[in-house]
């Protein structure tokens, strides 16, 4: 029982990682209708800076801090160089964008940093006081950070008048150019604030997969079966997913499919959602009257 | 008077198609004005000429005086022009408040929050449901919250795309009473495009008639009402 706790537990603090990146990919797929396969790509990289700053002496949070900043940056200007182009392009060319930005990412991190293994470190003190049996210092830490970020990006859609904007824009770009929303500028803000989420994945992932171009392909598939299986136009269900989809990989790893076939689940769910319900369990069915 | 708007020459095209050819229309300041035609005549796309929505254009848009023609959609609202558009164009999957929010989303004066009373003093139906999703909401109620969220700009002119598109006749006659009372109350002008041209040449003061994208006849709403053909081939008597 003790073992089984302890598989919950920690597939809850991965949960945290794959619900972040779910919600990075909801975030951009509800405005545009694209997934951004590159989204951990782009991940990786920043969290590959933010191992340059710590090493070059900055502090992890202040380095944490400057890299949210960074990868908001970035999500932006890809938004305004890469993905504006390919604006009204057929979606197949949009998605050969994406692997293209994809493949660009990660080979210039492999290019830059080398394809070696590198250690990242972990803010959570492997002694800290609120380690125990069940969860290490840093998976408990992993999941107070995920959920503050998912809370405040929340709290800035629901509260703030530009959360506002950008979902007016999301959903209706015409109306809003007509209330005076720049909606291309509201596009390239959801595109760097899904960097943003992603690049906490990142972080906290690293210290646990460690750091190489490779490190986000299997979160990036997880993160996409939780966004599918939560409703990949829905960002609570997204979260939701990230949650479950981390307790059965680890759970399903743990007792039936062990650890080298965990991906699969990953591939089942997204299968199976496909097929069972491709909304999702929260997709939305808007209610109209006609 | 001065005129609020005037288009010069205005042309319209949806890639290579051309709608609109060589229109001069003038709406006088907190005058109203209707433009009536048939279907495809070009009505729709001259109301989205004025604040460049969806077309290319060419030829001369005036607002209080200064050429707004070569201006992005989004800072035209900004010089207070409201469109309501053709399928009323509600943020349907936000609240009633909402939508309304949006509507001042260019404003940064104080005065948005009391506006939302004076909103719901023309409208109180949409303050009961102010919390509810705006695709919930009847046709009608519908148009209102479109009609809305316009007026939450504190417009100096409005662009209406047929208000009275899909709606029973005593909700139309509701909208259009509450559309002059704005009109008096708060001086908006306004450009009307109707295809119900009983109800608009009794609101406007001035009409115009588009056939073919091109204006065919323009004039008093009372003259243009008494005209032989507008009154057969739109009045239907």
């Amino acid at each position: 029982m003790q073992a089984f706790t302890h598989q919950v537990l920690s597939g809850l603090a991965n949960g945290g990682i794959y619900a972040s990146v779910a919600l990075a990919l909801v975030m951009i797929y509800q405005a545009t209708h694209h997934v951004n396969f590159a989204q951990g790509e782009l991940a990786m990289f920043s969290t590959y800076i933010a191992w340059t700053m710590i090493n070059a002496g900055l502090p992890y949070w202040v380095a944490f801090v400057l890299i949210l900043c960074f990868s908001f940056v970035l999500g932006v200007l890809i938004e305004r160089i890469v993905v504006r182009p390919v604006e009204q392009a057929p979606v197949l060319t949009v998605v050969i964008v994406f692997i293209g930005l994809l493949v660009i990412v990660n080979s210039v991190a492999g290019w830059i940093y080398s394809y070696t293994i590198k250690a990242f470190p972990s803010p959570f003190p492997s002694d800290a006081w609120y380690g125990s049996t069940y969860m290490s210092p840093h998976e408990i830490g992993m999941i107070f950070v995920t959920l503050v970020v998912l809370s405040l990006v929340f709290a800035f859609f629901r509260f703030t008048p530009l959360g506002l904007a950008m979902r007016a824009a999301a959903q209706n770009p015409a109306s809003s150019q007509l209330v005076g929303i720049r909606v291309g500028w509201m596009l390239a803000f959801g595109w760097g604030l899904a960097g943003l989420i992603g690049s906490v994945a990142g972080m906290m992932a690293a210290p646990i997969v460690y750091l190489d171009p490779n490190m986000m392909s299997g979160i990036l598939l997880y993160g996409f079966a939780a966004a599918l299986l939560g409703g990949i136009d829905n960002p609570w269900g997204a979260v939701f997913g990230g949650f479950v989809v981390g307790v059965l990989e680890n759970v399903a790893g743990a007792y039936i499919v062990g650890t080298e076939l965990k991906l699969t689940v990953a591939l089942i769910i997204i299968v199976g959602v496909l097929v069972a319900k491709p909304s999702g369990l929260f997709g939305r069915t808007l209610v109209t009257r006609v | 008077m001065s005129a609020i708007l005037e288009t010069r020459g205005l042309n319209a095209a949806y890639g290579p198609t051309a709608v609109l050819h060589g229109i001069d229309i003038a709406v006088e300041e907190r005058g109203i004005v209707t433009l009536l035609g048939a279907n495809g005549a070009g009505k729709t796309t001259m109301l989205r000429a004025i604040c460049r929505m969806m077309v290319r254009i060419s030829g001369e848009v005036r607002f209080a005086g200064a050429r707004i023609d070569g201006k992005a959609t989004e800072d035209i609202v900004r010089l207070g022009i409201a469109h309501v558009p053709d399928g009323r164009g509600t943020f349907v999957g936000l609240t009633v408040e909402e939508n309304l929010r949006l509507g001042a989303y260019t404003r940064r004066d104080r005065d948005v929050a009391q506006d939302y009373e004076r909103i719901y003093g023309y409208f109180p139906r949409l303050k009961e449901r102010r919390k509810q999703q705006a695709g919930t909401l009847s046709g009608g109620e519908q148009q209102m919250l479109a009609i809305s969220r316009a007026l939450m700009l504190r417009p100096k002119l409005l662009l209406l795309d047929e208000p009275s598109f899909g709606l029973a006749p005593l909700v139309v006659q509701e909208i259009f009473r509450i559309l002059r009372t704005i009109n008096k109350q708060e001086g908006v002008s306004m450009l009307l495009v109707e295809q119900n041209a009983n109800i608009a040449l009794e609101l406007a003061d001035h009409a115009y008639l588009l056939e073919t994208g091109s204006i065919i006849l323009g004039g008093p709403s009372t003259v243009i009402s008494s005209d032989e053909s507008v009154r057969r081939a739109y009045l239907g008597y």
